[in-house]
């Protein structure tokens, strides 16, 4: 007789837990993991998860959980390096990664105007996002970002939706060495490759699409 | 008793597929591309910028989308997830990626191996058979061939007729001594190319949109596109892959990791005769370095992905 109670407790401990995993990315994001110096994501990345372009904070919400779980990884082990995310990410639970990423992943993306394949190119940053320049082996953004840079599966993030001050600080990241974890160093290699000119104006062609 | 009705019925199911008729037989280059030297300079088309604004800019603009969008700007002549430009990359320009100026200067060509002047809008309708696996090729006259015949014309501006070009086609790459290995192919995926194209080859979408596209099973390229022969795939992937890296991996590599792409099943070749692999294999793929009609494993490979 007893017996029989048991699948019931395990059901109410399996809700329990999912439960109490949902209110905890909500929690994590908005008032901080269990460590103080895992500081709430909003205060900077804003409630919505859109970040805050000024600042450059970049766009959270509706990144793949699996990117984002690697960054914090990234931003502990310094391969991604950030004197102000390097103390949080440290400081922030793997349980609590888990949870508050899945949550981000979940939340509503911008609305930006997707161009395919053929749409037109005028001005050096469209051109590049659209075109490329092969003469020095970079590839269009689109061509692994994805029609207006919405991003692709969990190895290429969204850049539309991202703001014209962070995308130019990740590219000179990834310039400089400072940011140095993508696969196969696919990214650093490009970024190496572009000018000023080119950093600038691509930035702004991404911020663009999704004012 | 059961077994002649089971192949009757695979011979009825089949036919339809032989009734398509068949312009170009094969995705054979016609010439080699010569050795380039290491300070080679390539042909270089006309800007975009430089197109003017009249019914032939309109052509060439409009050959240009389906060439980089065929999967919405030609779909009823599209049976897979493939675009032109997945295989002529920067949008037909770029050099050792069988650039559309290498080709169409090319023709018409004779071919002794269907004894015929071969024109351009046939080899036009060979890539929308084998390639884009089309149960649907469009006609020699059609707004789809034309449109990518003017597009190509107009990237081939100044170029000579009938020569080959430094760059045109895919680079050889000598086979390795001792042969494919698989399992080496399969590391190499792994490590640079499952990012992209996924760990299972099915390439990855963003909505419904291919962003990288299958390079085996059903929505990829069929068992008579060129590209499934291991030395032309080991010639696009040593020169242009991973995109952006091309020439990073060796030789061997790029051989290895072809062979392991083209050891999976793909659409059927259309040239299917008989029902018979064994029959097609003889007839069409005695002279390519393929596995069409192969065992691996204990598996006849070429039965072709449903």
């Amino acid at each position: 007789m007893t017996l029989t109670y048991w699948p019931l407790a395990g059901l109410c401990a399996l809700l329990l837990a999912t439960q109490a995993q949902a209110v905890e990315g909500q929690a994590v994001y908005t008032q901080g993991g269990a460590l103080p110096a895992a500081m709430a994501c909003s205060s900077c990345h804003g409630s919505d998860g859109m970040g805050m372009a000024a600042a450059g904070f970049p766009r959270l919400a509706g990144l793949s959980a699996e990117y984002l779980t690697k960054q914090i990884k990234d931003f502990r082990s310094g391969t991604r390096a950030n004197p102000v995310m390097q103390p949080i990410a440290a400081a922030l639970g793997d349980d609590e990664l888990t949870a508050v990423t899945e949550m981000l992943a979940g939340m509503p993306t911008p609305k930006v105007e997707r161009f395919g394949r053929s749409a037109e190119a005028e001005g050096l940053g469209a051109v590049l996002a659209l075109r490329g320049a092969w003469e020095r082996n970079i590839p269009a953004c689109v061509a692994c970002h994805g029609p207006s840079g919405v991003g692709v599966g969990s190895a290429f993030p969204p850049l539309a939706g991202q703001s014209n001050q962070y995308l130019t600080a990740q590219l000179n990241a990834w310039r400089q060495g400072t940011r140095q974890n993508d696969p196969n160093d696919l990214m650093g290699h490009i970024a190496r490759s572009m000018t000023d000119a080119e950093i600038d104006a691509v930035s702004r062609y991404f911020a663009s699409l999704s004012q | 008793m059961n077994i002649s009705i089971s192949v009757l019925l695979a011979m009825a199911l089949i036919t339809p597929v032989q009734a398509a008729k068949i312009a170009m037989d094969d995705q054979s280059q016609l010439l080699a591309s010569p050795q380039s030297a290491a300070d080679e300079t390539y042909f270089q088309s006309p800007r975009e910028s430089e197109l003017p604004n009249n019914a032939f800019g309109e052509l060439v603009r409009e050959g240009r989308a389906i060439f980089v969008d065929t999967q919405k700007n030609a779909p009823q002549h599209v049976g897979n997830g493939m675009n032109c430009t997945n295989c002529h990359l920067e949008q037909g320009r770029q050099a050792n990626s069988a650039p559309l100026w290498g080709a169409y200067p090319m023709y018409p060509a004779y071919r002794k191996k269907n004894d015929k002047v071969n024109t351009y809008a046939e080899r036009l309708q060979g890539c929308f058979q084998f390639s884009m696996n089309a149960k649907n090729v469009p006609a020699a006259d059609s707004h789809v061939i034309n449109a990518l015949s003017v597009y190509s014309y107009w990237l081939a501006t100044g170029a000579p007729t009938a020569q080959v070009l430094p760059g045109r086609g895919y680079p050889e790459v000598p086979a390795p001594s001792g042969g494919h290995d698989l399992a080496k192919g399969e590391q190499i995926y792994v490590a640079q190319c499952a990012v992209c194209h996924g760990a299972d080859g099915q390439g990855q979408k963003s909505a419904d949109e291919y962003v990288f596209p299958p390079l085996w099973g059903k929505y990829s390229f069929n068992w008579g596109a060129g590209m499934h022969r291991i030395n032309t795939a080991a010639g696009f992937i040593k020169s242009s892959m991973p995109l952006g890296k091309g020439n990073s991996l060796s030789d061997e590599e790029a051989w290895h990791v072809a062979a392991f792409m083209n050891s999976h099943e793909r659409p059927q070749d259309p040239r299917l005769v008989d029902g018979s692999i064994e029959t097609t294999r003889e007839k069409y793929h005695a002279n390519d370095v393929d596995f069409y009609g192969q065992v691996i494993d204990g598996v006849l490979i070429g039965q072709g992905s449903q």
